[in-house]
């Protein structure tokens, strides 16, 4: 098992009653996809709101960033950079700039 | 102690306005939700402080929010809206099929009867009902075999706006859908009925008598009458008689008959109000003067309510589901603008006068009036 650190925008703390800036979640292989099922998992109210319900397509407007590497178009079993592994570094769920 | 509660959905937030059955002092609070779009709120009719709410966002997707204190505290409940049985397709812009995609909930209204049941209309067009308080909702797939495969979005989405629940029979529902039309089941959902006889959409259906495809903008019932309904349409303000078998026009002498709104005096069915804005092109009121009309005959002959609404300089608009009455005596009037002003009338329309008037754009205005507070 791997503890994993775990950075939420603003709107899914809210939405999901989280307190704090980042939250760990503990995964058993140290994926992309078994992290999102962990947040998920952990918050009910957080599925559909990342990725699509039913499809797990990551939604349009949402990215993922490790250790300054742009996970966003990775698939579900991508391994996780050691970085985040040994907590050093969190993995950022972000809302995408898509205002205009 | 009588009073009266406004539940005001706007593009970054949900506002809670409330006043004694004078309604001259009110309270706002909010936002709820900030920087999220809510698109609708309405309380149980039979229950008025179980309230619920569509929570809605382009990045996260939609969520469906419940309080059973009157909007004091929140709890999320199920947001999986899926698609009954095989998927099917409607017209997309280029004349191809296109499949049903969920994009949001534009409106919930509660049961008549019962605080746990409520219709939802979702975008791209289709009637969702919990029977649990919202722990799982179930669609109705009938409604997408009304033609659904000739419906088209228009601008705003193809969203199913307007649900309107027969007092007299369970069974029969109504609802609107934009650029498709109204529709209506007889069986409790299973099996729907295009009523669009009547409408006329020379300039966006080349057939005068199509079925389905008029962009019907909103329709009102009055509880006393439920075959009697009225409707603003893209073009033209029409009522019928029969349940929806046969509309008419009744614009008679107003500005524009282009506009959002309408709604029913909560005392007199023949006494029905619309806002016209000046055309489709230009989503303001005309000359810059915001206008609610009223007509007391049910339609044809229509005045202007003007005193206490800005007469100059005024270009904001009024969406569909942002104007409510309450049942109070004399009949109260509310409406939301997307300039962020909520206006308030304790007699009829006689007058107006702004609750508040810097909120977010007002997407949904509506009203309970309480007893005993």
């Amino acid at each position: 098992m791997s503890a994993i650190r775990v950075v939420l925008p603003f709107h899914l703390r809210t939405l999901a009653r989280i307190t704090g800036d980042e939250v760990e979640l503990e995964v058993g292989v140290a994926t992309l996809g078994a992290v999102l099922d962990a947040v998920e998992a952990r918050y009910p109210v957080l599925r559909g709101a990342i990725r699509e319900e039913g499809t797990l397509r990551r939604r349009p407007f949402v990215r993922y960033f490790a250790c300054q590497e742009d996970f966003s178009h990775e698939p579900a079993e991508t391994p996780l950079p050691a970085a985040v592994i040994s907590r050093e570094e969190p993995l950022m769920i972000i809302g995408a700039m898509a205002g205009g | 102690m009588s009073g009266v509660r406004v539940l005001v959905g706007t593009k970054k937030g949900a506002f809670i306005l409330t006043a004694d059955g004078k309604r001259e002092n009110w309270q706002v609070t909010g936002p709820h939700f900030a920087g999220w779009e809510m698109y609708h709120l309405k309380g149980s009719p039979v229950d008025p402080n179980r309230i619920y709410a569509s929570q809605t966002s382009g990045w996260f997707g939609q969520q469906i929010q419940r309080s059973n204190d009157g909007g004091l505290t929140w709890e999320p409940v199920d947001h999986a809206f899926k698609y009954e049985g095989e998927l099917s397709t409607h017209q997309w812009y280029d004349g191809t099929q296109h499949p049903w995609e969920f994009k949001r909930i534009w409106h919930l209204e509660p049961s008549l009867t019962d605080p746990d049941v409520v219709y939802a209309g979702a975008e791209d067009a289709a009637l969702f009902q919990t029977k649990d308080g919202g722990k799982s909702w179930q669609e109705f797939p009938g409604l997408r075999q009304a033609k659904g495969h000739l419906w088209q979005p228009g601008a705003g989405g193809m969203g199913l706006h307007t649900i309107v629940l027969d007092p007299t029979d369970p069974k029969r529902i109504f609802v609107a859908i934009s650029a498709a039309g109204c529709f209506r089941t007889d069986d409790g959902g299973e099996t729907w009925k295009a009523i669009n006889k009547g409408l006329k959409s020379q300039y966006e259906l080349p057939d005068p008598n199509a079925e389905v495809g008029h962009c019907v903008h909103r329709i009102a019932m009055h509880l006393s009458r439920p075959k009697v309904l009225f409707m603003q349409k893209h073009w033209d303000v029409l009522r019928t008689d029969d349940a929806g078998e046969f509309w008419q026009d009744v614009s008679g002498n107003l500005p524009s008959d282009f506009g959002f709104p309408i709604d029913v005096h909560a005392h007199e069915p023949e006494t029905i109000y619309v806002v016209p804005i000046k055309s489709d092109s230009e989503h303001f009121p005309p000359e810059g003067k915001l206008r609610v009309y009223r007509s007391r005959t049910g339609g044809n002959e229509w005045e202007a309510l003007t005193q206490g609404l800005p007469q100059e300089n005024c270009f904001v608009n009024v969406l569909r589901d942002a104007m409510a009455v309450d049942s109070l005596d004399a009949c109260g009037i509310y409406f939301g603008t997307t300039g962020g002003q909520v206006y308030a009338s304790s007699n009829a329309g006689d007058s107006w006068k702004p609750i508040v008037r810097d909120l977010p754009a007002v997407y949904s205005v509506e009203v309970q009036t309480l007893n005993g507070r």
